[in-house]
């Protein structure tokens, strides 16, 4: 560094590594738009050539195709738009519940696998071993064809209690009807949870600066409980239940789980809770014999040494990893479009073989799962960091 | 630990203790033995009754409807099916040929020694010399159009070359992530995250029916080629992030050693960094196969026939119906037999690295 220079004449420009470093990143840019220009380009040509109309006028446009299964109101008459987040919000369903179940699979199947109880090891083992190395398509294929073939007709259904009919149209279940007492419980269930939250934080800052300690756990499952049976009493406390019963060759009332709906949500919740059980094994494992120890000597009881000890340490190995099976789990449930449930995907490949937009349809299926990918990962970094280690180094 | 046994010496005591210790050591692990033990004792013999006691392994599907238990017969019949697809019958020692090719090329690449440049290049030949065993026209070989391709070597030869031909540009994407040049850093970054965000499906949808809109007037790929393109451009963006790994475990010093020495960006890349980081790669990238290898089963969805699509195709012949648990757990078998071992080998690796690294 300290030797002269030569003299600025004799350098020639190629020789200076930031003169290059622009000239390559240039090159990158002008190929990166010169092939964006190509596609682009060809794909307009070959549209106009094919008389297919552009842009997304068609999401106005009669859907005029029916779906099976939708959470808010449709109709063959509705348009394309309202059919695509008919489908959107059969996704998020699916995917939600798909995620609660496989995570609650999964943490039991890991613990299992731990367990000092070699039998119960070796039948989680089993349970993880098979399900990951199958594919997934291959699972759903055979847990929709066990349900439609395997099953017997509605009039030899299995039944319990003569309330939840098992046949080869699906799962049949009394549903609360909504009206009374029923949403008024809904309502303040939904105040107490976060409530509960609010005041879990309170009373830890609280222990913190104060030392004096709250029942954080038995307040709080008052709230949960207490304030929907409130409600519950305070509306009347009748509840009507729609039960489901035969009708000529099939039921009426009560709710479905569809045999598609029901393939897809076992097929997800068994395959992705192999992986959340191999990852919830090695978090538990992360986390040195010693640390139990060192908790049970202090006095601690196994209960305080699993919330205050372990939970949070394996909580930190585990969430990273975690986060990308929920992410996987969203994007497999795409394979919906395989056994006929009604998901994103397959209402936008309806709507592409109808309009023949397929630039468009493929567009509004990435950009959702870009989103829905974007959006759930930020939201588990940001988990990630209430759980990370305070002011470390990284 | 165990209790003094009153057994002791005896022929039993050993199981004893043992059960003592492993299934009866608390009383929660006494109730959960028990509860497993039921378990087994009303799955295990149904299971076995139905599949070895009553099964019927060569006959017709009346033999087996009258039968009661598992139609082996059924696999027996259609295994040829499974196995190749479409793939005219008389020539099928030609696919046979190339999923043994494949066996031997991954027996080889399992042993570290191998872990070289010419691995690269080998798979390379290998996977050259299969395209030309599959489709002939050449040494007095038939030639077989790519729409007769199916069963297992179709999902052998996408999903292998998913991940070899989808390595170069994911060297460059591991690179240009770690790049100083914002701009390529950029570019890396953008398409990695792109690809990875959707879901593979939607990629297959784009191959099949968005690419022949991309290309210029009269120039056509057929859908297998299309899918694989898309394979390959999905898993390059999962292969970069596991070099990326490998780029991220080397040492700095080794750059600054050879950045010392007067070597270049590329000749540092490619004599220093790639050598050593490549070679820890490896096990990442056996973890990547397994996934990419179930994955080619999504192919089905676009209409080409793997060892999944062939399996559903010999299951909807009608003389044969019903028998869909038999043919499922074939074609299971086959993706179990590979990916088991596979994760048995990874895990391998790992325990192998890790000694290295204690």
């Amino acid at each position: 560094m300290a030797e002269p220079r030569p003299a600025a004449s004799s350098r020639r420009w190629w020789n200076d590594e930031r003169a290059r470093g622009i000239l390559y990143q240039l090159l990158l840019l002008l190929g990166v738009a010169g092939l964006g220009w190509f596609l682009v380009g060809n794909t307009l040509r070959n549209l106009e050539q094919r008389h297919i109309a552009t842009g997304l006028g068609f999401l106005d446009r009669e859907a005029a195709f029916g779906i099976s299964e939708h959470v808010i109101a449709y109709s063959p008459t509705d348009s394309y738009l309202r059919a695509l987040v008919v489908g959107l919000l059969n996704t998020l369903e699916i995917s939600v519940l798909g995620i609660v179940l496989a995570t609650l699979l999964g943490v039991v199947m890991g613990i299992a696998r731990l367990s000092s109880n070699w039998l119960l090891a070796r039948l989680a083992t089993v349970y993880v071993e098979t399900t990951r190395n199958i594919p997934l398509l291959l699972q759903l294929f055979f847990w929709y064809q066990l349900i439609t073939e395997g099953l017997p007709v509605p009039r030899q259904a299995f039944d319990i209690f003569g309330v939840v009919f098992l046949s080869n149209r699906g799962l049949k279940v009394p549903a609360p009807l909504w009206d009374g007492p029923m949403l008024a419980v809904t309502l303040a269930f939904a105040v107490a949870v976060p409530a509960s939250i609010v005041l879990t934080g309170w009373a830890g800052r609280r222990q913190e600066a104060t030392g004096r300690r709250f029942p954080t756990g038995r307040v709080g499952a008052g709230l949960i409980i207490g304030l929907p049976l409130l409600a519950f009493l305070g509306g009347g406390a009748h509840l009507r239940i729609d039960l489901p019963h035969l009708t000529g060759f099939n039921f009426s009332g009560g709710a479905t789980l569809s045999p598609e709906f029901a393939a897809l949500l076992v097929g997800l919740v068994v395959y992705t809770g192999a992986f959340v059980a191999e990852i919830v094994r090695g978090g538990i494992l992360a986390v040195p014999h010693g640390q139990t120890e060192a908790a049970l000597s202090l006095g601690l009881s196994r209960l305080q040494v699993l919330r205050l000890v372990l939970l949070p340490q394996s909580l930190r190995v585990i969430t990273p990893p975690l986060t990308s099976q929920y992410l996987n789990l969203t994007k497999n449930s795409t394979l919906a479009v395989a056994i006929g449930y009604p998901d994103l995907v397959s209402v936008a490949n309806t709507a592409i073989n109808q309009t023949g937009q397929a630039v468009e349809g493929v567009s509004i299926i990435m950009v959702v799962y870009l989103t829905i990918s974007l959006a759930l990962s930020s939201f588990m970094n940001w988990y990630n960091r209430q759980v990370a280690l305070k002011g470390g180094a990284g | 630990m165990a209790a003094p046994l009153p057994l002791s010496g005896g022929l039993l005591s050993r199981p004893l203790a043992w059960s003592r210790r492993h299934l009866f050591n608390s009383p929660t692990n006494a109730v959960m033995t028990v509860v497993v033990l039921w378990l087994l004792w009303a799955t295990i013999p149904p299971v076995v009754d139905w599949a070895l006691l009553k099964a019927v392994w060569v006959g017709d599907p009346a033999a087996c409807r009258a039968a009661g238990g598992a139609c082996w017969a059924f696999v027996g019949q259609k295994y040829r099916l499974i196995l190749f697809g479409i793939y005219p019958y008389e020539e099928q020692w030609r696919p046979l040929l190339a999923i043994v090719l494949f066996i031997v090329l991954m027996l080889v690449s399992a042993h570290p020694a191998s872990w070289r440049r010419w691995l690269f290049w080998l798979w390379l030949s290998g996977l050259a010399l299969v395209a030309l065993l599959m489709w002939g026209g050449v040494a007095g070989l038939p030639f077989v159009a790519n729409d007769r391709w199916g069963g297992l070597p179709l999902t052998l030869v996408l999903s292998t070359s998913g991940i070899v031909l989808s390595f170069p540009l994911a060297v460059l994407l591991a690179l240009g992530r770690r790049s100083r040049l914002p701009a390529v850093r950029a570019a890396s970054i953008a398409y990695i995250e792109l690809w990875r965000g959707v879901p593979l499906v939607s990629v297959l949808f784009m191959a099949s029916i968005m690419f022949p809109l991309f290309l210029p007037e009269g120039v056509t790929i057929d859908k297998l080629l299309r899918a694989q393109l898309g394979i390959i451009l999905f898993t390059a963006a999962y292969v970069a992030e596991a070099v990326r790994g490998g780029l991220q475990a080397i040492p700095r010093g080794q750059a600054e050693a050879a950045e010392a020495l007067g070597l270049g960006y590329w000749q540092k890349t490619r004599l220093i960094i790639l050598p050593q980081a490549l070679r820890l790669v490896i096990p990442p990238l056996v973890g990547q196969f397994i996934t990419t290898f179930k994955d080619t089963s999504l192919v089905i969805i676009i209409g080409l026939y793997d060892l999944l699509s062939s399996t559903k195709v010999a299951l909807s012949d009608p003389q044969w119906r019903g028998f869909y648990v038999e043919g499922y757990i074939a074609a299971a078998g086959i993706y179990f037999l590979f990916t088991f071992s596979m994760s048995r080998y990874s895990q391998y690796l790992e325990r192998r690295l890790n000694r290295g690294r204690i």
